[in-house]
């Protein structure tokens, strides 16, 4: 597994001030902590949406970003799949235009996920044609984990991405997302503040805590030191 | 009383086609100003605002004698169009077209910025974690999402330039056939109160249906945005 190694600081206009290192290369990785805490942020530096005033940033052998020499790898350059906390399909595609997206922008990539494959462990065969305003949310969640997947992505961040649903559903697309984990070994950085969730996907955890690294280590010990928020 | 002179159809011709024309001179700068204004985080944003607004509310003969000094066969643009293109603008219907373009350009900077300001931002930051480049993630995602608003745009600036009269005369003059439109029609026809009734019924018209037009646009836009 590519070691994802993560050091960065940057001082928000609203005072915020974000200085985190961590370093990782389990399968699944918790990013846990209360709301505010800047988990998203990192995720968002990872991806390459937010550039640090400070930071390196690297994956295995890549250099992402390197404040000390300038380099700051373009965010569609970094091979990341993300899934937003409310899925940010693209409302005006069709749910097969919605998976073929990225796709298209990536072909050639070593990393070879099939979207017959995908669409099979998501179950997404019978949403082909429809739109994202005529999906639920769990359909819309699957399909942009679908979508991030066929993009062909080294690094897979998911931001919450159960937050916006309810109990029935989270325990529902846990399952797919067990899934997607079992069948492509993707490394994944899961931002959550649920310790439900991190102690049933996550093989370690970093709490994060008004924006810096408090705790880190495997999910069982770190979740039993700290006290989920929630 | 409602048979139009072929003076007139002369003037209602040549007022689409300095509408479509200004359309076109002032799309692809609207689109650009329009999201630099929506997603622009920066101090000197005030400055590009005024700029842009300001054709609103110098008064319209001004702004046409400012054309008429950048677009004159002497001046610094109107030089390098003849020169390089030879194109001729002060006294020709393009000049009609770019007064109109100039004059109508705030309004349909406004409709299109409301437009991309409904898209979400993140949703470009999607496309760009799938692998599209920033102008690739405007070209397919935030373009086709404000599209309604594009065309409102688009049709109020058209609206606005077959009104135009005050920067239009001032840089194309007013020649039966060349360069009069239906505003400098009435203008000279003045007196006869047929024709300049006729005229004004046909504006009232038109204004109105793009309108009304443009409304539904915007509205279109906006139910679709929280679907």
């Amino acid at each position: 597994m590519n070691r994802l190694s993560f050091h960065c600081r940057h001082r928000f206009p609203g005072g915020f001030a974000l200085e985190a290192a961590l370093e990782t290369s389990a399968q699944v990785t918790a990013l846990f902590g209360p709301s505010g805490s800047g988990k998203t942020s990192v995720l968002y530096m990872i991806a390459g949406l937010l550039r640090p005033q400070w930071g390196v940033i690297r994956l295995g052998e890549q250099v992402w970003l390197d404040s000390n020499k300038d380099f700051h790898l373009k965010a569609e350059q970094r091979h990341v799949g993300f899934v937003f906390q409310d899925h940010l399909l693209f409302p005006h595609l069709s749910v097969q235009r919605n998976l073929m997206y990225g796709r298209r922008r990536r072909h050639g990539r070593s990393v070879a996920i099939e979207p017959s494959r995908v669409i099979e462990v998501l179950e997404l065969g019978d949403l082909l044609a429809r739109y994202p305003r005529n999906l639920s949310g769990g359909e819309k969640q699957r399909v942009a984990l679908g979508r991030s997947l066929l993009s062909g992505p080294e690094l897979l961040l998911m931001d919450e991405p159960l937050a916006a649903l309810d109990q029935g559903l989270k325990d529902r697309i846990i399952t797919y997302l067990e899934r997607v984990v079992a069948e492509w070994h993707l490394p994944t950085i899961y931002v959550s503040h649920s310790a439900a969730e991190v102690r049933r996907l996550a093989d370690r955890v970093i709490v994060l805590d008004q924006g810096h690294v408090t705790q880190s280590g495997p999910t069982d010990e770190a979740l039993l030191e700290n006290h989920s928020p929630r | 009383m409602w048979s139009l002179s072929s003076e007139e159809w002369l003037a209602l011709r040549l007022s689409f086609q300095v509408g479509l024309g200004a359309v076109l001179v002032s799309l692809p700068a609207a689109v650009l100003v329009a999201y630099v204004l929506a997603r622009w985080q920066s101090r000197s944003k005030w400055l590009l605002e005024v700029l842009v607004n300001l054709p609103l509310v110098l008064p319209p003969v001004v702004t046409g004698y400012l054309l008429l000094v950048c677009f004159a066969p002497s001046g610094p643009l109107g030089h390098a169009l003849e020169t390089w293109l030879g194109l001729r603008i002060v006294l020709t219907w393009w000049g009609a077209a770019v007064a109109a373009a100039v004059v109508s350009f705030p309004l349909m900077v406004r409709a299109i910025r409301l437009a991309f300001q409904a898209v979400d931002p993140r949703l470009e930051m999607a496309a760009r974690s799938l692998g599209a480049g920033r102008l690739d993630a405007f070209w397919t995602v935030t373009l086709p999402l404000a599209r309604r608003g594009v065309l409102a745009g688009c049709v109020l600036a058209f609206a606005r330039s077959l009104g135009e009269f005050g920067a239009t005369i001032m840089v194309a003059g007013n020649i039966v056939g060349e360069t009069q439109t239906i505003p400098l029609a009435i203008f000279s026809n003045w007196g006869a109160l047929g024709e300049v009734w006729r005229l004004a019924t046909i504006s009232v018209a038109l204004a109105a249906a793009a309108l009304l037009a443009s409304e539904w646009l915007e509205r279109r836009q906006t139910s679709r945005e929280s679907a």
